[in-house]
């Protein structure tokens, strides 16, 4: 009775923030509900006949979330945090706001997990990739792991884990546990040639030795082996191999289950996504969903809130990758780079405590392929001047770099420099994302994320 | 001209963006027509140690830094009179910590220094997280200002009489409370700041780029001027960032109280 009660005020909170225009009300309602009742969150998750599956990673969270829920949406009906609100008040309003659901399927933060599963208690737990990010707000790569550690040895025993198998860091998390199902990539022709210097968990859990890899997919995943105590990436349950990269475009790829394989054709770019769709499938798969299912769930999916969302925009079209973190932004740059290199983007950097304090973390970013192609960089954001800097000690002239700090000016400036009928690629961080939706939506081109995320 | 910088241990201490200071390094050495050589050296390497002009170190996490430490340690001597002899090193956030007496983690693990620096550090409880400002007078009468990012656990005290590196305007610097940032031996400069440190500090590259020159030739050259433009606005901005968000303002400080420790000998 009071949990109806406080849920009832917390939803009218969250209509509220959006009919004040203030937000979308993802976060409002679950940070007053939690502020009121402390067990709000447990209380929640034990409503749902079917329990909860959650997914952290440092990258690919929402999209994994957005993969998995294509995937089951015929299955169950769901409740989501797709806006990416993805604390414990975002959790908390996210099973608010979904009266109905009979199953969770929720995107939690790297820090918040073990807050989360201790509460939640699970069903499915699926991890995705853990590397340096946000330092200035999580500490050290190990506290999270730390944390991650502890998620998992109190996971109860009926519960699956689903883990990246290519990232040293959570086969470990996951080694000798039962009902576990363990992803990765199988294809050395879509290796890199070499892991890059800022890899992080480049060094043998076991023993420090350097790990060797027989191939490289992203950031530190791969297939790696340790040649002085033999340990190495475990066997595989979900795999993908075959794979062909279509630039910004997509990915295809040959799903391989105990059960069989299925050529999937995926709208969603780069080896990071492929990565995404395999937890989403083995996160499915743990929860019954065959491999018919679960292709045809791929394969209907598109690019979710800024991560490589097109929009149009009159007669030119915004092409939004999210960057927050040097594998993340790597890879965007990677696939975006992939055929015909831009030679026009803008790139936007704030500091709010979502993008992150530290504006270090791009110098860790391999810009270099996107700079070597660029006649012009407009560079935006409160940091501006030292992504300009990032650039311009990264080979670009200086004559090349245009440092707007306002976004919507340096939205249009970009804009104005795109030749009708062509395509503007835009690399902003998370808050500055956030402030360009606004633009782009007050100006009707595309709905609010609030509206469009679910 | 030619200057030989040695990079210790580029592929554990990486932490905190050390490659934007090395990129910084090259170009303004380039920019002035002084091939800057950058030469990697990780464990187990033997180094030309009286070739070498500037010395750099990185940030690593406490994991990173066990693995170095050993062998950083056994490079002290080596490195001790290299300085004496007028080489100039960097030394950022872990390698800071790593070239000084002792390094004691948050588990009570020491792992001993390379013993350049007059100082120790012990991890406390609370991290020092925000933005940066000190001042600093590496030439006498020439005041200037540094701006960074700080990230640490360890307090780092400085034996009496050493220098610092700079004054803390904004932040918490060595142990949040001195007042006090970073170390300064003859021509080796350790900092917490990073940021990385040398984009929108590149007076302290030059600086840095001079020192290294003189050790080659035996005379401070004069460098010449650069468009900073770029440079001044991050600089100005990152010092905006450090007065409105710094750890430490006016005195008064955002920690709590530290757990007394004995000093190690």
């Amino acid at each position: 009775m009071r949990l109806q009660l406080e849920m009832a005020i917390a939803r009218a909170v969250g209509r509220l923030s959006r009919l004040s225009g203030r937000g979308g009300g993802t976060t409002l309602p679950g940070r007053l509900l939690s502020g009121i009742d402390k067990g709000a969150l447990s209380a929640l998750a034990s409503r749902l006949p079917q329990g909860c599956a959650l997914v952290s990673a440092t990258n690919g969270k929402t999209t994994t979330a957005a993969l998995a829920a294509e995937i089951l949406a015929p299955r169950f009906r769901l409740a989501r945090n797709g806006a990416g609100a993805n604390l414990v008040s975002g959790v908390v309003s996210a099973l608010i706001a979904a009266e109905r659901a009979d199953l969770g399927l929720l995107e939690v933060d790297e820090a918040a997990l073990l807050q989360v599963t201790r509460a939640v208690r699970p069903r499915v737990l699926c991890l995705g990739n853990l590397s340096r990010d946000q330092l200035d707000r999580y500490g050290e790569l190990e506290l999270i792991a730390e944390r991650w550690r502890v998620a998992v040895a109190e996971l109860p025993q009926e519960s699956w884990l689903v883990v990246n198998g290519d990232d040293p860091l959570l086969a470990r998390l996951a080694e000798g546990r039962e009902r576990t199902t363990t992803f990765g990539i199988d294809d050395p022709a879509v290796s890199r040639p070499t892991l890059g210097q800022t890899a992080d968990s480049a060094y043998c859990l076991r023993c420090g030795y350097p790990y060797a890899y027989a191939a490289v997919y992203v950031g530190h995943l791969g297939d790696y082996r340790c040649l002085r105590c033999k340990s190495g990436r475990p066997p595989l349950q979900v795999s993908a191999c075959r794979v062909e990269l279509e630039g910004t475009r997509g990915v295809t790829f040959d799903l391989v289950l105990p059960e069989g394989r299925g050529r999937v054709h995926l709208l969603l770019p780069g080896l990071y996504n492929v990565y995404n769709a395999l937890a989403a499938a083995a996160l499915a798969r743990s929860l019954g969903a065959s491999l018919d299912e679960i292709v045809a769930g791929l394969h209907r999916a598109r690019p979710v809130f800024g991560r490589f969302e097109r929009i149009a925009v009159g007669e030119r079209t915004l092409l939004v990758l999210l960057i927050k973190n040097p594998a993340g932004a790597s890879e965007a740059v990677r696939t975006v780079v992939q055929g015909l290199p831009p030679r026009l983007a803008l790139v936007c950097l704030n500091d709010d405590v979502a993008d992150g304090r530290d504006v270090s973390w791009i110098w860790d970013v391999d810009f270099e392929p996107l700079a070597s192609g660029l006649e012009r960089l407009v560079a935006s954001g409160e940091r501006a001047a030292e992504l300009a800097l990032r650039f311009k000690y990264g080979g670009l002239a200086e004559d090349r770099i245009e440092v707007v700090p306002d976004l919507e000016q340096a939205l249009d400036r970009a804009l104005r420099l795109t030749p009708a009928g062509g395509e503007l690629v835009c690399l902003p961080t998370y808050t500055a994302m956030l402030a360009l939706q606004r633009v782009v939506a007050e100006r009707g081109y595309a709905p609010p994320y609030w509206e469009r995320a679910a | 001209m030619k200057i030989l910088v040695a990079h210790l241990y580029p592929e554990y201490l990486n932490i905190y963006a050390d490659r934007g200071n090395i990129a910084v390094l090259r170009a303004r050495a380039a920019w002035r027509g002084i091939d800057l050589e950058v030469r990697p050296v990780t464990i187990g390497d033997v180094t030309p140690g009286d070739e070498i002009d500037l010395w750099y170190v990185g940030g690593g996490q406490d994991r990173e830094q066990a693995l170095v430490a050993p062998d950083l340690a056994a490079r002290g001597e080596e490195l001790r009179r290299s300085v004496a002899a007028g080489a100039a090193l960097l030394a950022v956030c872990g390698g800071y910590q790593l070239l000084g007496r002792l390094y004691r983690d948050r588990s009570g693990t020491e792992l001993p220094g390379a013993g350049l620096f007059p100082a120790y550090t012990v991890a406390g409880e609370q991290r020092m997280i925000g933005d940066v400002l000190i001042e600093c007078e590496l030439e006498p009468g020439q005041r200037k200002t540094v701006a960074g990012f700080e990230n640490h656990a360890g307090r780092t005290f400085l034996d009496p009489g050493a220098r610092p590196l700079g004054r803390v305007i904004y932040g918490f610097g060595n142990d949040g409370r001195s007042g006090y940032e970073g170390c300064r031996l003859d021509r080796a400069v350790g900092t917490y700041l990073h940021g990385p440190l040398l984009p929108r500090n590149p007076w302290l590259a030059d600086w840095l780029i001079a020192q290294a020159a003189a050790h080659r030739t035996g005379e401070e050259p004069r460098l010449s001027p650069l468009r900073d433009d770029l440079e001044e606005q991050a600089h100005a901005v990152a010092a905006r960032r450090a007065r409105a968000r710094g750890g430490r303002r006016d005195g008064h400080l955002f920690l709590r109280p530290q757990r007394a420790h004995k000093a190690p000998k």
